[in-house]
């Protein structure tokens, strides 16, 4: 079942396109990497899903409903959940509390105070925070707060989840981490379309990869297919002996 | 912490709450006529402070309009009062400036920054000047006489006023919505994409805090008897709760009680006592306070506070 289509998905920032007619389809429980060198839209593409800017011309749709122009807080409600490649966390807040506003906000059905208090808790411990939950979130290492993210991402009940970046800036360690939080997240059936420059990870994790480059789609398969790709080789991987050695 | 702990900690502050109440809305019996007058300006600045708090302090959006939404209590109240009870026409005044900040919120509040400072800024200006014009062309005259309304009625309805804030502003910051709130304030964009309704939010709280400065204007309008468009949008209103918040601090709820009460009456004695040095007095004591601290007199109390055994529980 299709949960996110798009179709002809543009927007432009003044008089260059960020993103052309793209179009593109994600399936319940896939998970589906968005790759390409920097400035190929990745981002602005999941700003347009997220709702953050409104694609012109373009339709995206939601388990086949039209959300094109809906508000972010409307969208994040019917289950689109994401994370930011530039860690936006509540950096004053507890840990505890960033999470909380996820699930005292985001969910689509209205949670009483005591479950949103045992969500919590229980997505701190899924993400591995449960002994920092009470710091100040800026205290956390940059690994931590992607983790924070994700799981305020997790705490709106999200059916699909744009993560964006998830591993850039962490270290091989933390990398590893973070592959095992993705595989648990997807164990628990929600879809996933991330971006990402770790080869290793999009190789290892995604079940279909779609290429950007200046805005357009121009390649879309399964992991082997892309890194034998001529095309993506030429544009983003580069030699083929990279793949996978990141 | 143990459960009877949080029990007595939940009872104390609305009973400290009840007792200070209680003691203040029997002042008219025992205090002096200047004593109720000088309480009752402290009161209009602790609401003004406050009210301000409850939108500024915790979105960051640094609002001016203060004088705006107080000066549209005082017109409201220069054209109904006499002609229905003063109770009525207190709640009206707030209701008009709860309309007004929820049409220019809705207009404004997706301007950040300096650019919605400087908009609330033009706000008073604006309103003022439509406002003479408006004197002028029709009713040919610049002000309005505002029926006189006995001292300590003024003093018990301005106490009300201070006591349905009180409660207000208790139920925000206890509720999800107050979370919310400060989620604005620090992160407005992630805000938005954990499911807050960040327009909706922002316009309603700013239309609550003007609500309550409307009120405060409605009933200080009776007092002053007197009012033109100068008098009753005076841009020093909009400044001096800025002021008087960062002067007690913002973290914590009595911080800009603290302040206000500290600084109204501070000019009150400085204006009587030292008429020619009250500026420089007045600018030297807050430039230290800014520059040594940054929490506040709120953030100075509770350091002391923390030195004492089972003092603790003022850090939560």
């Amino acid at each position: 079942m299709r949960i996110l289509e798009g179709e002809g998905v543009t927007k432009y920032f003044g008089g260059l396109s960020a993103v052309s007619d793209v179009d593109f389809y994600v399936d319940q429980g896939e998970v589906v990497g968005l790759i390409g060198p920097n400035g190929a839209g990745k981002t602005t593409l999941f700003n347009l899903i997220s709702a953050a800017l409104v694609p012109k011309p373009g339709i995206i749709k939601f388990k086949g409903r039209d959300i094109t122009g809906m508000k972010p807080h409307a969208i994040c409600r019917l289950g689109i959940a994401r994370t930011f490649q530039t860690v936006k966390i509540f950096a004053n807040l507890p840990v505890f509390s960033n999470v909380r506003v996820g699930s005292l906000f985001g969910a689509s059905k209205k949670t009483s105070p005591a479950e949103t208090g045992k969500t919590t808790a229980e997505l701190l411990e899924f993400v591995g925070l449960s002994n920092v939950s009470n710091i100040p979130a800026k205290d956390l290492t940059l690994a931590n707060q992607k983790r924070l993210e994700v799981a305020r991402a997790l705490a709106t009940k999200p059916e699909l989840l744009l993560l964006d970046e998830l591993m850039a800036g962490l270290n091989q360690t933390e990398v590893t981490q973070a592959m095992d939080l993705l595989k648990q997240i997807r164990g628990e059936g929600i879809t996933v379309i991330m971006i990402e420059h770790v080869m290793k990870a999009i190789m290892n994790v995604c079940d279909r990869i779609i290429v950007l480059h200046h805005g357009q789609k121009i390649a879309e398969g399964t992991p082997q297919e892309i890194a034998t790709s001529k095309k993506v080789i030429e544009v983003y991987l580069g030699e083929q002996t990279n793949v996978g050695s990141q | 912490m143990d459960v009877s702990g949080i029990n007595s900690k939940k009872l104390i502050t609305p009973g400290i709450f009840i007792v200070v109440l209680a003691l203040l809305a029997a002042l008219p019996f025992y205090a002096s006529l200047y004593g109720v007058v000088l309480i009752t300006s402290i009161l209009m600045y602790i609401i003004l402070t406050v009210s301000w708090t409850i939108f500024s302090g915790t979105t960051g959006y640094l609002s001016l309009a203060t004088a705006a939404f107080f000066g549209v209590g005082i017109y409201t109240s220069a054209i109904l009062a006499g002609q229905i009870p003063i109770v009525i026409v207190v709640i009206l005044g707030g209701l008009v400036s709860f309309g007004v900040a929820a049409l220019v919120g809705a207009l404004t509040l997706r301007l950040k920054g300096v650019y919605f400072a400087m908009f609330t800024l033009g706000l008073v200006e604006l309103i003022k000047h439509s406002l003479i014009w408006y004197e002028i062309k029709f009713t040919g005259t610049r002000g309005r006489f505002v029926i006189v309304v006995d001292n300590e009625t003024i003093f018990w309805i301005m106490l009300g006023i201070f006591a349905v804030l009180l409660i207000t502003t208790y139920i925000i910051r206890n509720s999800k919505y107050g979370l919310a709130l400060q989620a604005i304030g620090e992160q407005e964009e992630a805000a938005a994409h954990s499911g807050v309704n960040v327009t909706m939010l922002k316009v309603v709280t700013f239309a609550i805090s003007a609500l309550f400065m409307g009120a405060a204007g409605a009933i200080m309008a009776t007092r002053w008897t007197y009012i033109d468009p100068g008098i009753a949008f005076n841009i020093n209103l909009s400044f001096l709760p800025v002021l008087m918040a960062i002067f007690g601090g913002m973290t914590q709820l009595f911080g800009p009680f603290l302040g206000a009460t500290i600084i109204a009456y501070l000019e009150e004695i400085l204006l009587t006592k030292f008429p020619y040095y009250y500026m420089l007095i007045f600018g030297v004591i807050l430039s230290i306070v800014i520059l040594y601290l940054p929490q506040g007199i709120s953030g100075l109390v509770q350091k002391f506070w923390r030195r004492f055994p089972g003092g603790k529980s003022a850090n939560t």
